[in-house]
């Protein structure tokens, strides 16, 4: 399981660790994250943690992160929902994305 | 949890100089928490989380489900008062 963890985050330019999925998210702060993420359009992963109680476990033991939502961006953490949201209001977040784009 | 209990791990864990810790549903597992500290300096929004997380170890996903943070330094905290 932590192999498959490492190899999502590694392979996909952006991954989001949420509960639910992007179609229907369930819970407030994944949903935020998936709001701001569909704002900008971008392509990105969406894995649900109730799949299976496990991802969630291995997920933070990898990132040191505690709690989901988790969003990756080319293999580094960026944070939960309140960063996201942040980054969202300063900008800074569009070019985090913008990085992800044409390699 | 009392929010009081969760103020009081992040003061004992952190050399903060100002928190604010609010329970959001009144149920004791939600809160709302700003956090300032001259450690957060020169640390990307990330770090400074994780320094916060720390301090409430077991807590974080056991008594406490959510936490809604926003940390400062104490220099950007100063500038947030000067806006309102």
């Amino acid at each position: 399981m932590k192999e498959q963890i490492i190899n999502d985050i590694d392979n996909n330019p952006i991954i989001l660790y949420m509960k639910g999925t992007k179609e229907m998210p369930m819970c407030g702060f994944s949903n935020s994250v998936v709001q701001v993420l569909n704002h900008y359009g971008v392509e990105y992963k969406d894995v649900n943690v109730l799949s299976d109680p496990t991802i969630r476990v291995k997920l933070s033991e990898y990132s040191g992160w505690p709690t989901i939502p988790q969003l990756f961006v080319n293999g580094k953490l960026i944070g939960g929902a309140d960063i996201t949201m942040e980054l969202h209001n300063n900008g800074e977040l569009l070019d985090i994305l913008d990085n992800t784009k044409g390699d | 949890m009392e929010a009081s209990k969760v103020k009081e791990l992040i003061t004992a864990g952190l050399a903060v100089s100002h928190v604010e810790v609010e329970d959001t549903t009144g149920t004791g597992d939600h809160f709302n928490a700003v956090v300032v500290s001259d450690d957060f300096k020169e640390l990307s929004l990330v770090d400074q989380h994780q320094l916060v997380y720390r301090t409430l170890g077991n807590y974080l996903t056991n008594e406490i489900h959510a936490l809604q943070l926003k940390t400062y330094s104490k220099s950007a905290w100063e500038k947030t008062k000067l806006e309102v």
